[in-house]
Protein backbone atom coordinates (compact mmCIF):
# COMPACT_ATOMS: atom_id res chain seq x y z
CA UNK A 1 0.00 0.00 0.00
CA UNK A 2 3.09 2.64 0.95
CA UNK A 3 4.81 1.19 -1.70
CA UNK A 4 2.06 1.96 -4.53
CA UNK A 5 1.12 5.60 -3.05
CA UNK A 6 5.02 6.25 -2.86
CA UNK A 7 5.27 4.64 -6.39
CA UNK A 8 2.29 7.08 -7.91
CA UNK A 9 3.83 10.44 -6.12
CA UNK A 10 3.02 10.69 -2.11
CA UNK A 11 6.01 11.80 -0.90
CA UNK A 12 7.91 9.00 2.05
CA UNK A 13 7.31 11.30 4.78
CA UNK A 14 3.87 11.20 4.65
CA UNK A 15 2.07 8.23 5.33
CA UNK A 16 3.23 5.61 8.12
CA UNK A 17 2.48 2.76 9.59
CA UNK A 18 2.48 0.86 13.10
CA UNK A 19 1.37 -1.65 15.49
CA UNK A 20 0.63 -0.25 18.85
CA UNK A 21 -0.65 -1.97 21.98
CA UNK A 22 -3.24 -0.04 24.03
CA UNK A 23 -0.65 -0.69 26.96
CA UNK A 24 2.17 1.05 25.22
CA UNK A 25 1.88 4.39 25.98
CA UNK A 26 5.57 5.49 25.60
CA UNK A 27 5.37 3.79 22.01
CA UNK A 28 2.59 5.66 20.91
CA UNK A 29 3.71 8.98 22.16
CA UNK A 30 7.37 8.50 20.55
CA UNK A 31 5.66 7.07 17.26
CA UNK A 32 3.02 10.05 17.39
CA UNK A 33 6.00 12.79 17.28
CA UNK A 34 8.18 11.03 15.27
CA UNK A 35 4.94 11.32 12.53
CA UNK A 36 5.10 15.18 13.53
CA UNK A 37 8.03 15.80 12.94
CA UNK A 38 8.46 13.82 9.51
CA UNK A 39 5.14 15.09 8.15
CA UNK A 40 6.05 18.65 8.96
CA UNK A 41 9.05 18.26 7.03
CA UNK A 42 7.44 17.55 3.80
CA UNK A 43 5.31 20.09 4.44
CA UNK A 44 1.48 20.78 3.51
CA UNK A 45 -0.26 17.81 0.79
CA UNK A 46 0.20 19.35 -2.44
CA UNK A 47 -1.34 16.56 -4.77
CA UNK A 48 -4.35 13.88 -4.37
CA UNK A 49 -6.59 16.44 -2.60
CA UNK A 50 -9.85 16.57 -3.38
CA UNK A 51 -11.51 20.20 -3.61
CA UNK A 52 -15.46 20.34 -3.30
CA UNK A 53 -17.33 21.68 -5.51
CA UNK A 54 -17.94 25.81 -4.11
CA UNK A 55 -21.58 26.34 -3.36
CA UNK A 56 -22.60 30.08 -3.69
CA UNK B 1 -4.08 -20.25 -36.54
CA UNK B 2 -5.90 -22.84 -38.22
CA UNK B 3 -4.16 -25.87 -37.06
CA UNK B 4 -5.38 -24.73 -33.43
CA UNK B 5 -9.02 -23.91 -34.01
CA UNK B 6 -9.44 -27.03 -35.83
CA UNK B 7 -7.51 -28.96 -32.65
CA UNK B 8 -9.57 -26.64 -30.55
CA UNK B 9 -13.18 -27.38 -32.63
CA UNK B 10 -12.21 -31.27 -32.11
CA UNK B 11 -11.43 -31.54 -28.52
CA UNK B 12 -14.51 -29.31 -27.73
CA UNK B 13 -16.89 -31.68 -30.02
CA UNK B 14 -15.40 -34.51 -28.18
CA UNK B 15 -15.64 -33.10 -24.68
CA UNK B 16 -19.58 -31.65 -24.88
CA UNK B 17 -20.40 -35.35 -26.35
CA UNK B 18 -18.92 -37.79 -23.94
CA UNK B 19 -20.26 -35.53 -21.49
CA UNK B 20 -17.13 -34.51 -19.94
CA UNK B 21 -18.07 -31.10 -20.17
CA UNK B 22 -21.47 -29.56 -20.15
CA UNK B 23 -20.25 -26.35 -21.11
CA UNK B 24 -17.13 -25.34 -23.29
CA UNK B 25 -15.93 -21.76 -23.45
CA UNK B 26 -13.77 -20.54 -25.87
CA UNK B 27 -13.75 -17.73 -28.66
CA UNK B 28 -15.61 -16.97 -31.82
CA UNK B 29 -14.73 -14.42 -34.71
CA UNK B 30 -15.39 -11.11 -33.56
CA UNK B 31 -17.86 -8.81 -35.48
CA UNK B 32 -14.96 -6.23 -35.83
CA UNK B 33 -11.14 -7.08 -37.06
CA UNK B 34 -9.09 -7.85 -34.40
CA UNK B 35 -11.79 -8.29 -31.54
CA UNK B 36 -12.71 -12.08 -31.07
CA UNK B 37 -14.99 -12.81 -28.56
CA UNK B 38 -15.55 -15.34 -25.59
CA UNK B 39 -18.39 -17.34 -26.54
CA UNK B 40 -19.98 -20.38 -24.44
CA UNK B 41 -20.56 -24.00 -26.39
CA UNK B 42 -23.22 -26.31 -25.22
CA UNK B 43 -24.30 -27.84 -28.15
CA UNK B 44 -21.05 -30.28 -29.58
CA UNK B 45 -23.11 -28.96 -33.78
CA UNK B 46 -21.96 -25.76 -32.71
CA UNK B 47 -18.23 -26.42 -32.23
CA UNK B 48 -17.69 -24.77 -35.76
CA UNK B 49 -18.23 -21.17 -34.07
CA UNK B 50 -15.05 -21.62 -31.83
CA UNK B 51 -12.00 -19.88 -33.97
CA UNK B 52 -8.05 -19.09 -32.62
CA UNK B 53 -5.62 -16.63 -33.61
CA UNK B 54 -3.47 -13.75 -32.14
CA UNK B 55 -6.79 -11.54 -31.31
CA UNK B 56 -8.14 -13.90 -28.48
CA UNK B 57 -6.99 -11.34 -25.47
CA UNK B 58 -10.17 -11.29 -23.44
CA UNK B 59 -9.22 -13.77 -20.88
CA UNK B 60 -11.82 -16.20 -20.48
CA UNK B 61 -11.39 -17.02 -16.98
CA UNK B 62 -13.67 -14.31 -16.43
CA UNK B 63 -16.60 -16.55 -17.02
CA UNK B 64 -15.85 -18.91 -14.51
CA UNK B 65 -16.38 -17.36 -11.53
CA UNK B 66 -19.16 -19.46 -9.27
CA UNK B 67 -20.79 -21.46 -11.93
CA UNK B 68 -21.76 -25.10 -11.38
CA UNK B 69 -21.65 -27.23 -14.36
CA UNK B 70 -18.24 -28.92 -15.32
CA UNK B 71 -16.47 -26.62 -17.70
CA UNK B 72 -14.08 -26.90 -20.54
CA UNK B 73 -12.07 -23.79 -21.16
CA UNK B 74 -9.20 -22.69 -22.99
CA UNK B 75 -6.53 -21.17 -20.93
CA UNK B 76 -2.83 -19.70 -22.68
CA UNK B 77 -0.35 -19.13 -20.03
CA UNK B 78 -1.49 -15.73 -17.97
CA UNK B 79 -5.22 -17.32 -18.33
CA UNK B 80 -3.91 -20.62 -16.56
CA UNK B 81 -2.13 -18.83 -13.88
CA UNK B 82 -6.01 -16.72 -13.42
CA UNK B 83 -7.89 -19.98 -13.32
CA UNK B 84 -5.37 -21.03 -10.83
CA UNK B 85 -5.65 -18.15 -8.72
CA UNK B 86 -9.69 -18.84 -9.21
CA UNK B 87 -9.31 -21.99 -7.91
CA UNK B 88 -7.36 -20.93 -4.74
CA UNK B 89 -10.10 -18.13 -4.63
CA UNK B 90 -12.41 -20.93 -4.30
CA UNK B 91 -14.44 -19.43 -7.20
CA UNK B 92 -14.17 -22.51 -8.77
CA UNK B 93 -13.45 -26.10 -8.50
CA UNK B 94 -10.53 -27.88 -10.28
CA UNK B 95 -13.10 -30.93 -10.48
CA UNK B 96 -15.32 -29.13 -12.42
CA UNK B 97 -12.56 -27.99 -14.99
CA UNK B 98 -11.38 -29.51 -17.97
CA UNK B 99 -8.12 -27.28 -19.13
CA UNK B 100 -7.32 -27.33 -22.53
CA UNK B 101 -3.49 -25.39 -22.49
CA UNK B 102 -2.94 -22.87 -25.29
CA UNK B 103 0.99 -22.82 -25.89
CA UNK B 104 0.68 -18.80 -26.62
CA UNK B 105 3.03 -16.50 -28.79
CA UNK B 106 1.57 -13.37 -27.79
CA UNK B 107 -1.75 -11.07 -28.60
CA UNK B 108 -1.93 -8.38 -31.26
CA UNK B 109 -1.66 -4.78 -29.96
CA UNK B 110 -5.11 -4.02 -31.67
CA UNK B 111 -4.32 -0.34 -31.23
CA UNK B 112 -0.34 -0.22 -32.52
CA UNK B 113 -2.31 -1.86 -36.09
CA UNK B 114 -4.52 1.08 -36.02
CA UNK B 115 -1.80 3.79 -35.67
CA UNK B 116 0.10 1.87 -37.70
CA UNK B 117 -2.27 2.53 -40.77
CA UNK B 118 -2.73 5.89 -39.77
CA UNK B 119 -6.07 5.50 -37.71
CA UNK B 120 -7.83 4.31 -41.32
CA UNK B 121 -10.88 1.92 -41.12
CA UNK B 122 -9.83 -1.91 -40.92
CA UNK B 123 -12.19 -4.29 -42.59
CA UNK B 124 -10.03 -7.20 -42.28
CA UNK B 125 -7.00 -8.41 -40.61
CA UNK B 126 -6.43 -12.42 -40.98
CA UNK B 127 -3.53 -14.39 -39.11
CA UNK B 128 -1.37 -15.84 -41.95
CA UNK B 129 1.58 -17.90 -39.55
CA UNK B 130 3.83 -15.60 -38.44
CA UNK B 131 2.20 -12.44 -40.15
CA UNK B 132 -1.15 -10.33 -39.57
CA UNK B 133 -2.42 -9.24 -42.90
CA UNK B 134 -4.43 -6.30 -42.70
CA UNK B 135 -6.99 -4.61 -45.13
CA UNK B 136 -9.33 -1.56 -45.50
CA UNK B 137 -10.99 -0.28 -48.60
CA UNK B 138 -8.11 1.22 -50.14
CA UNK B 139 -5.17 -0.15 -48.39
CA UNK B 140 -3.17 -3.90 -47.57
CA UNK B 141 -0.42 -4.09 -44.72
CA UNK B 142 1.18 -7.04 -43.76
CA UNK B 143 2.92 -6.90 -39.90
CA UNK B 144 5.23 -9.49 -38.53
CA UNK B 145 3.14 -10.49 -35.70
CA UNK B 146 6.27 -10.26 -33.18
CA UNK B 147 6.72 -6.45 -34.20
CA UNK B 148 2.63 -5.68 -33.14
CA UNK B 149 2.50 -7.53 -29.60
CA UNK B 150 0.64 -6.52 -26.78
CA UNK B 151 2.92 -4.64 -23.93
CA UNK B 152 2.40 -7.41 -22.01
CA UNK B 153 3.18 -10.36 -24.41
CA UNK B 154 6.28 -9.12 -25.28
CA UNK B 155 7.37 -9.53 -21.53
CA UNK B 156 5.45 -12.49 -21.12
CA UNK B 157 7.48 -15.67 -19.20
CA UNK B 158 4.86 -17.65 -18.98
CA UNK B 159 3.28 -18.33 -22.22
CA UNK B 160 2.88 -22.08 -21.48
CA UNK B 161 -0.13 -22.95 -19.64
CA UNK B 162 0.78 -23.92 -15.98
CA UNK B 163 -2.73 -26.27 -15.09
CA UNK B 164 -3.96 -27.75 -18.14
CA UNK B 165 -5.75 -31.53 -18.82
CA UNK B 166 -4.78 -31.51 -22.49
CA UNK B 167 -2.60 -29.48 -24.58
CA UNK B 168 -3.30 -28.15 -28.20
CA UNK B 169 -0.24 -28.64 -29.63
CA UNK B 170 3.39 -29.17 -28.06
CA UNK B 171 4.83 -26.32 -25.59
CA UNK B 172 6.40 -23.31 -26.63
CA UNK B 173 10.00 -22.46 -25.85
CA UNK B 174 9.98 -19.26 -23.21
CA UNK B 175 11.32 -15.88 -23.94
CA UNK B 176 14.33 -15.57 -22.10
CA UNK B 177 16.12 -12.56 -20.97
CA UNK B 178 12.70 -10.30 -20.92
CA UNK B 179 13.29 -7.41 -18.85
CA UNK B 180 9.46 -7.04 -17.61
CA UNK B 181 9.52 -4.64 -15.66
CA UNK B 182 11.72 -1.77 -17.19
CA UNK B 183 9.06 1.24 -17.56
CA UNK B 184 8.57 0.80 -13.52
CA UNK B 185 11.73 1.32 -12.76
CA UNK B 186 11.52 4.61 -14.93
CA UNK B 187 9.16 6.03 -12.69
CA UNK B 188 10.97 4.57 -9.88
CA UNK B 189 13.75 6.49 -10.50
CA UNK B 190 11.37 9.87 -10.78
CA UNK B 191 10.83 12.65 -8.09
CA UNK B 192 7.62 12.23 -6.17
CA UNK B 193 6.33 14.85 -7.48
CA UNK B 194 6.99 13.57 -11.41
CA UNK B 195 5.50 10.28 -10.49
CA UNK B 196 2.57 11.92 -9.58
CA UNK B 197 2.39 14.20 -12.68
CA UNK B 198 3.59 10.91 -15.03
CA UNK B 199 -0.10 9.25 -13.01
CA UNK B 200 -2.56 12.54 -13.59
CA UNK B 201 -1.43 12.52 -17.04
CA UNK B 202 -1.63 8.56 -17.77
CA UNK B 203 -5.44 8.43 -16.15
CA UNK B 204 -6.10 11.99 -17.63
CA UNK B 205 -8.52 10.42 -20.30
CA UNK B 206 -10.40 7.74 -18.18
CA UNK B 207 -13.98 8.06 -18.54
CA UNK B 208 -14.58 5.84 -15.22
CA UNK B 209 -16.30 3.35 -18.05
CA UNK B 210 -15.07 0.35 -15.78
CA UNK B 211 -14.57 -1.74 -18.58
CA UNK B 212 -10.73 -2.07 -17.40
CA UNK B 213 -12.44 -3.72 -14.11
CA UNK B 214 -14.96 -5.91 -16.22
CA UNK B 215 -12.98 -7.10 -17.99
CA UNK B 216 -10.23 -8.87 -15.42
CA UNK B 217 -11.16 -11.97 -14.02
CA UNK B 218 -9.85 -10.57 -10.43
CA UNK B 219 -12.85 -8.32 -10.37
CA UNK B 220 -15.89 -10.47 -9.09
CA UNK B 221 -16.91 -8.88 -6.48
CA UNK B 222 -20.94 -8.69 -5.89
CA UNK B 223 -20.47 -4.91 -5.75
CA UNK B 224 -17.57 -3.12 -6.57
CA UNK B 225 -16.35 -0.75 -4.18
CA UNK B 226 -17.12 2.20 -6.60
CA UNK B 227 -20.57 1.36 -7.06
CA UNK B 228 -21.06 1.03 -3.10
CA UNK B 229 -23.33 3.59 -2.20
CA UNK B 230 -23.71 2.84 1.55
CA UNK B 231 -21.13 3.85 2.47
CA UNK B 232 -19.60 6.00 -1.06
CA UNK B 233 -16.22 4.94 -0.82
CA UNK B 234 -15.06 7.05 -3.43
CA UNK B 235 -17.06 10.02 -5.77
CA UNK B 236 -18.95 8.85 -8.95
CA UNK B 237 -17.77 11.69 -10.95
CA UNK B 238 -14.62 11.91 -12.92
CA UNK B 239 -13.08 14.34 -10.33
CA UNK B 240 -9.84 13.46 -11.47
CA UNK B 241 -9.06 12.53 -7.09
CA UNK B 242 -11.57 10.17 -7.45
CA UNK B 243 -10.64 8.95 -10.34
CA UNK B 244 -7.09 8.60 -9.27
CA UNK B 245 -8.87 6.66 -6.13
CA UNK B 246 -10.42 4.33 -8.30
CA UNK B 247 -7.49 3.31 -9.95
CA UNK B 248 -5.26 3.30 -7.01
CA UNK B 249 -7.46 0.57 -5.15
CA UNK B 250 -8.41 -1.17 -8.26
CA UNK B 251 -4.84 -2.22 -8.65
CA UNK B 252 -4.50 -2.79 -4.91
CA UNK B 253 -7.70 -5.09 -5.11
CA UNK B 254 -5.29 -6.89 -7.63
CA UNK B 255 -1.87 -7.11 -5.56
CA UNK B 256 -0.77 -10.48 -5.42
CA UNK B 257 -2.82 -11.74 -7.88
CA UNK B 258 -2.55 -9.67 -11.22
CA UNK B 259 -1.17 -12.02 -14.05
CA UNK B 260 -0.41 -8.94 -16.66
CA UNK B 261 -2.71 -10.48 -19.10
CA UNK B 262 -3.40 -7.18 -20.52
CA UNK B 263 -7.23 -7.73 -20.83
CA UNK B 264 -7.57 -4.75 -18.84
CA UNK B 265 -5.84 -2.31 -21.27
CA UNK B 266 -7.24 -3.89 -24.26
CA UNK B 267 -10.41 -3.11 -23.45
CA UNK B 268 -10.08 0.62 -22.45
CA UNK B 269 -12.29 2.62 -24.93
CA UNK B 270 -9.12 5.20 -24.83
CA UNK B 271 -6.15 3.71 -24.66
CA UNK B 272 -5.12 3.84 -20.95
CA UNK B 273 -1.92 2.14 -19.72
CA UNK B 274 -3.33 0.98 -16.01
CA UNK B 275 -1.18 -1.49 -15.44
CA UNK B 276 1.68 0.79 -14.45
CA UNK B 277 -0.35 0.63 -11.60
CA UNK B 278 -0.59 -3.28 -11.30
CA UNK B 279 2.80 -3.66 -12.37
CA UNK B 280 4.57 -2.36 -9.59
CA UNK B 281 2.76 -4.39 -7.37
CA UNK B 282 3.67 -7.62 -9.32
CA UNK B 283 7.27 -6.23 -9.29
CA UNK B 284 6.47 -5.70 -5.44
CA UNK B 285 5.52 -9.16 -5.22
CA UNK B 286 8.30 -10.52 -6.79
CA UNK B 287 10.78 -8.83 -5.09
CA UNK B 288 9.82 -8.87 -1.29
CA UNK B 289 7.67 -11.85 -1.34
CA UNK B 290 9.53 -13.76 -4.33
CA UNK B 291 5.92 -14.28 -5.71
CA UNK B 292 4.37 -14.42 -9.31
CA UNK B 293 0.40 -15.29 -8.83
CA UNK B 294 -1.35 -18.25 -10.25
CA UNK B 295 1.81 -20.56 -10.70
CA UNK B 296 0.63 -23.11 -8.41
CA UNK B 297 -2.18 -24.44 -6.30
CA UNK B 298 -0.09 -25.78 -3.37
CA UNK B 299 0.89 -22.54 -2.15
CA UNK B 300 -0.76 -19.42 -0.79
CA UNK B 301 -0.90 -16.15 -1.83
CA UNK B 302 1.02 -13.44 0.60
CA UNK B 303 -1.62 -11.39 1.33
CA UNK B 304 -3.17 -14.12 2.80
CA UNK B 305 -0.31 -16.05 5.06
CA UNK B 306 1.31 -14.39 7.68
CA UNK B 307 5.09 -15.76 7.95
CA UNK B 308 7.71 -14.40 10.70
CA UNK B 309 9.93 -13.55 8.37
CA UNK B 310 7.26 -11.21 6.41
CA UNK B 311 8.61 -7.80 4.44
CA UNK B 312 7.60 -4.93 7.37
CA UNK B 313 10.03 -2.32 6.56
CA UNK B 314 7.31 0.21 6.41
CA UNK B 315 5.91 -0.24 9.51
CA UNK B 316 7.75 1.29 12.94
S1 LIG C 1 0.62 -12.63 -21.52
FE1 LIG C 1 1.77 -14.44 -22.28
S2 LIG C 1 0.34 -16.15 -22.17
FE2 LIG C 1 -0.86 -14.25 -21.97
S3 LIG C 1 -1.55 -13.83 -24.06
FE3 LIG C 1 0.37 -12.70 -23.75
S4 LIG C 1 2.01 -14.09 -24.45
FE4 LIG C 1 0.15 -15.30 -24.21
S1 LIG D 1 -5.44 -6.36 -13.60
FE1 LIG D 1 -5.37 -6.44 -15.87
S2 LIG D 1 -3.51 -7.56 -16.34
FE2 LIG D 1 -3.98 -7.97 -14.17
S3 LIG D 1 -5.19 -9.87 -14.19
FE3 LIG D 1 -6.64 -8.14 -14.25
S4 LIG D 1 -7.07 -7.83 -16.45
FE4 LIG D 1 -5.19 -9.08 -16.27
S1 LIG E 1 -11.40 1.15 -19.17
FE1 LIG E 1 -10.16 3.03 -19.42
S2 LIG E 1 -11.68 4.72 -19.43
FE2 LIG E 1 -12.72 2.89 -18.61
S3 LIG E 1 -12.48 3.09 -16.38
FE3 LIG E 1 -10.78 1.81 -17.12
S4 LIG E 1 -9.09 3.24 -17.48
FE4 LIG E 1 -10.97 4.46 -17.32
Amino acid sequence: MKNLLEHIGIEPGRLHFSWISSAEATKFVDVANQVYEAVKEVGPAQVFIKRLAEVA
Amino acid sequence: MIQYTDKIREIAGRLLKDGTVEVFIGYRKGTVPMMNEPVLIRDPDQVDTLHWDVNCGLNLCNYLTRRTEKIGILATGCNSRNIVTHIIENQIKREQLYIVGIPCTGMVDHRAVKRAVGGKEILSAEQQGEKLIVKGADFEKTFEIKEILQSNCAVCRHRNPVEVDEMVADPVPEQEGVEPYKDVESVEGMEPRKKWEFFTRLISRCLRCYACRNACPLCYCPTCFVDESRPQWVGKSNDPTDTMTFHFLRAYHCAGRCTDCGACERVCPVGISMRQFTKKLNKDAEELFSWEAGLTLEQRPPLDVYRPDDYNDFIK
